[in-house]
């Protein structure tokens, strides 16, 4: 068997299983559901997440130490991850192929020939590594014995362009629920992700410029295999010609998948590994070898001193310069609400890739890719929005703690979230507050009887309580009222009938110093039915029977106790003013961040 | 130049054949453009949206049975319940050889059954088990639930009972909600109704734990339909009363079954701690829901008067509060 199809087989096979894991990311109980799938293995295998996690974090977090499966596999082969393995790079790969249809042989050729600014992609790996080198700087300067107190404001940026995260995300927030909205088959109720625009634009993007150059991705921006081609520097065995016999036909060239020039002083960092040259050359001249290509080889990116260098002074200064805004500080934005679990904000940014696994596996859909707050260090980082999803974050669940693959959102225990056991003095894990707007809230502005958000609230006791009054309606102070025990007679027909029986008004009337509330059973225009009898007390002491009377209507006012709302916003999410809620949560309160706190504790 | 300017070059000629070909092909656009114009032409503009004309759901109760009501004690769900449908004259009164049985649970919370803020996985369990024991051909369990549905189904037990025991469980996607009007009812009009958990049913049985609510001061058997109501359904909180008495009219069943073994007494409907439930060890079947909701108003020390969605239901026709006219069987 020819090796290409070995390599079309795993390509197919890979990115299937990929798609499976996507798939299985699903909260639930069926076998096709999260039950232990591996469902972050390429982002584990992934080594630029490894690295940059290494550099801002100084540990490797659990999984990611496939990612030492990946480096040693790609020290001795080169770089098998792009051509074999690479779910994004099959689906380019697909794509190149398809646009090489519509091309002549020597427009395939030409479009496959090495160009110089394929470097670029060094140029971004650079960028993206030195805001995380530059936490790595600021730990060591400030270790133990030195304590520099120098800082130098890092973050993980990788995940920007990284590609795995990049394809993990628009699966898990176009391509799933686009498949999935007509068919159910995934979810039962249809998934919503915001910033589907710049997900679409960034993904089809990606994959329309195939039709223009072939892997063009792969070619120029993917930091990836930027990192692959200088970690493929010293491989065994690399593609190259075995003999100095050569019609330089360039055949080899019109399926080239890197563009690392196999025909001439060969690229090695540029080869993906596709093995196409060893078949279109007519001549068996190239193949896969331990010993150097005889017409010579470039194992080095094409990097400039000059590009180096503005490239690692543009990455370590990016960070302290995107902070200016003061986003991690008295700036914050208080709707930025993250998932429970995570980190403090430098700390969770230090680790985040932007991967979307915790927005796939969030069972109400409540986490949020987020694309419009804290610029372009928040971008596609998970934030709740209470409006969208089936119902808030839900109390007795911890999945995206536990699916997050870089401990962004760090693994927490049901008794850590909920504050109970072990975890009862450090009290439960707030993701924010609770605010009732009051000019908004029905009870508060409208007189309308409501307080769904405390019946929803599910915290025991309930964070949400309420206070009775009874306010007088409008037009509700009658005079020259009739008063008997069972009803009221009024001089004129002014009531709407029937308005006031919902079981909600009641008559308050006053005489002689007494004064008896009573529940109104219905009303016509000028009588009311009283529920339940007044009190012979109330006639005793009582002149006239022509009094004044007042319908009111028993309100039940919500209020937040601080000391027990965790900003799940399941109020929020049920409050039935369905706009601009009149209950939200934010960011006020959330335990991660002591300096957000509102309790004096 | 001059020479250019004096004798220009010699245009093509269209020939005849050429010319008709294309007038045709333009007549033809031409035609059809005009021709849809004219069949599509609306000059009046939408209007305003038309309401759905009201649609009545079956009468899923048995006549012949009767209105009665059984209210059993006991600590143990599975003995109590067979002692009150016992009292009743067997479930095989009311459910008969090849009825398809719809079984309306209360599944509004993502807790665990310990909590009861839902229906009892091993009470629904049961009631499935004796439904096919008297020749059910299917059973049904549908909710509409508050929180995320698939796992309050998953976390209430509900979802496994149903399985273990046979019976289907019905997801609230929205495709299986249809907009209709409820005849008689204040605002169940024009407005998203879960019918398609109805498909197909023969008979309805309401399963539902007895909970403290702060608005409408009672969750019980006639609340339970608010898990029918799809939409945006806490707005009828500003009328809870009436819309309760709304249920009770679109609701004919077949029996309720009102499980009060533990009553949650405070922090209701969610609950949420085991502090907040009093064991009153007591199961509520009857035929008529307002009875059942009357006789359970009891359980959480109140009376039927403290709740005006009872004396509305009674005066639209739903049922009787005064449950002790039923004669109810009570057994010990």
């Amino acid at each position: 068997m020819k090796i290409t199809t070995v390599r079309r087989v795993a390509q197919v096979f890979f990115f299937v299983l990929f798609i499976w894991f996507c798939i299985v990311s699903t909260f639930g109980l069926s076998f096709w559901q999260s039950r232990g799938w591996p469902a972050n293995w390429f982002l584990q295998l992934d080594p630029l997440v490894a690295l940059g996690t290494i550099l801002t974090t100084g540990t490797l977090y659990s999984g990611l130490l496939w990612a030492l499966a990946t480096i040693v596999v790609t020290v001795i082969l080169g770089r098998f991850f792009c051509g074999w393995l690479c779910p994004f790079g099959a689906m380019h790969h697909f794509i190149g192929y398809l646009g090489s249809k519509g091309r002549s042989l020597r427009e395939n050729i030409n479009v496959n020939r090495y160009v110089g600014s394929q470097n670029i992609k060094y140029y971004i790996l650079l960028v993206l590594l030195c805001p995380a080198l530059a936490a790595l700087l600021s730990n060591i300067a400030n270790f133990s014995f030195l304590k520099l107190d120098w800082a130098l404001p890092g973050s993980l940026l990788t995940g920007l362009l990284d590609p795995i995260p990049l394809v993990y995300r628009s699966v898990n927030f176009l391509l799933l629920p686009f498949a999935d909205s007509s068919i159910h088959l995934i979810s039962a109720a249809p998934r919503h992700y915001e910033g589907v625009l710049l997900t679409c634009f960034v993904f089809f993007g990606a994959l329309i410029l195939n039709l223009v150059i072939p892997r063009f991705y792969c070619r120029f921006l993917c930091p990836l295999g930027a990192l692959y081609g200088v970690l493929g520097r010293y491989a065994l065995w690399r593609v190259g010609k075995k003999t100095s016999e050569c019609s330089q036909c360039r055949l080899c060239d019109s399926r080239c998948e890197g563009a690392c020039d196999p025909a001439g002083r060969i690229r090695t960092a540029e080869c993906v590994l596709c093995f196409n040259c060893l078949y279109t050359c007519n001549d068996d001249t190239i193949g896969y070898n331990t010993f150097r290509s005889v017409s010579g080889e470039i194992v080095s990116p094409d990097l400039s001193r000059r590009g180096f260098i503005t490239a690692a002074v543009c990455g370590l200064a990016a960070v302290p310069m995107l902070r200016l805004d003061g986003k991690l500080g008295k700036n914050y934005d208080p709707t930025l609400i993250r998932p429970p679990g995570s980190l403090p904000e430098p700390e969770f940014l230090d680790r985040c890739i932007r991967c979307g696994q915790c927005a796939r596996v969030c069972p109400t859909n409540v986490i949020q890719p987020n694309v419009t707050r804290e610029g372009i260090e928040g971008l596609w980082t998970p934030a709740l929005n209470m409006r969208t999803g089936s119902s808030g974050c839900q109390m007795n669940c911890t999945a995206c703690s536990h699916i997050c693959p870089t401990a962004a959102i760090r693994p927490i225990s049901l008794d850590e979230k909920l504050g109970r056991a072990n975890f009862e003095k450090t009290g439960p894990i707030r993701i924010g507050t609770a605010f009732v707007d009051r000019g908004r809230c029905l009870p508060w502005a409208m007189d309308k009887p409501c307080i769904v958000c405390q019946e929803n609230c599910p915290v025991s006791p309930k964070a949400i309580y309420v206070e009775e009054s009874f306010t007088t309606v409008r037009g509700g102070n009658l005079d020259s009222a009739n008063i008997s025990a069972n009803s009221v007679l009024l001089p004129n027909p002014v009531l709407l009938p029937n308005k006031f029986g919902t079981g909600d008004f009641f008559v308050l009337a006053e005489g002689g110093g007494i004064s008896a509330r009573t529940r109104i059973l219905s009303n016509s225009k000028n009588s009311i039915t009283l529920q339940s009898p007044i009190s012979p007390e109330f006639f005793a002491d009582y002149n006239s029977r022509l009094t004044k009377i007042a319908i009111q209507v028993r309100l039940q006012t919500p209020r937040v106790d601080l000391d027990r709302c965790t900003g799940c916003g399941i109020c929020e999410h049920e409050c039935p003013v369905s706009g601009l809620r009149a209950i939200r949560v934010s960011a006020e309160g959330e335990s991660r961040h002591r300096k957000h706190s509102l309790l004096l504790r | 130049m001059s020479n250019r300017l004096k004798d220009p070059p010699p245009q093509p000629d269209i020939n005849r054949r050429d010319f008709l070909i294309r007038s045709a092909k333009a007549g033809i656009t031409l035609g059809t453009a005009a021709a849809f114009g004219y069949l599509l032409y609306d000059s009046a503009g939408p209007g305003a949206p038309v309401e759905k004309s009201s649609v009545a759901l079956p009468e899923y109760s048995v006549p012949e049975a009767g209105k009665k009501i059984a209210i059993a004690t006991g600590s143990d769900r599975i003995k109590t319940v067979n002692a009150a449908l016992k009292s009743l004259g067997g479930i095989e009164c009311f459910i008969k050889k090849g009825d398809r049985v719809l079984i309306k649970v209360n599944a509004a919370f993502a807790t665990p059954p310990s909590l009861c803020a839902t229906t009892n996985p091993e009470l629904l369990a049961e009631v499935t088990r004796l439904c096919f024991k008297a020749g059910a051909e299917a059973v049904a369990v549908a909710d509409n639930p508050i929180n995320d549905p698939e796992s309050c189904f998953a976390l209430s037990g509900i979802a496994d009972a149903a399985q273990n025991s046979g019976a289907n469980l019905i997801v609230p996607v929205e495709s299986l909600f249809t907009n209709i009007t409820i005849p008689g009812s204040n605002y169940i009009r024009n407005w998203p109704v879960f019918l398609g958990a109805f498909k197909g049913a023969t008979k309805l049985i309401g399963i539902a734990p007895v909970k403290d609510h702060h608005r409408s001061g009672a969750s019980m058997s006639m609340k339970n339909w608010y898990g029918f109501i799809g939409g945006r359904r806490n707005i009828f909180h500003q009328d809870i009363h009436t819309f309760i008495k709304d249920l009770a009219l679109m609701i004919k069943p077949t029996l309720v079954i009102l499980d009060g073994t533990f009553t949650m007494i405070s922090n209701g409907p969610t609950g949420g701690s085991v502090s907040d439930l009093k064991q009153t060890n007591t199961i509520i079947v009857s035929t008529d829901q307002v009875a059942a909701d009357a006789a359970g108003a009891g359980l959480l020390g109140k009376t039927p008067a403290d709740l005006p969605f009872i004396a509305k239901a009674e005066q639209a026709g739903a049922g009787t509060s005064d449950f002790e006219t039923l004669k109810p069987g009570r057994i010990l």
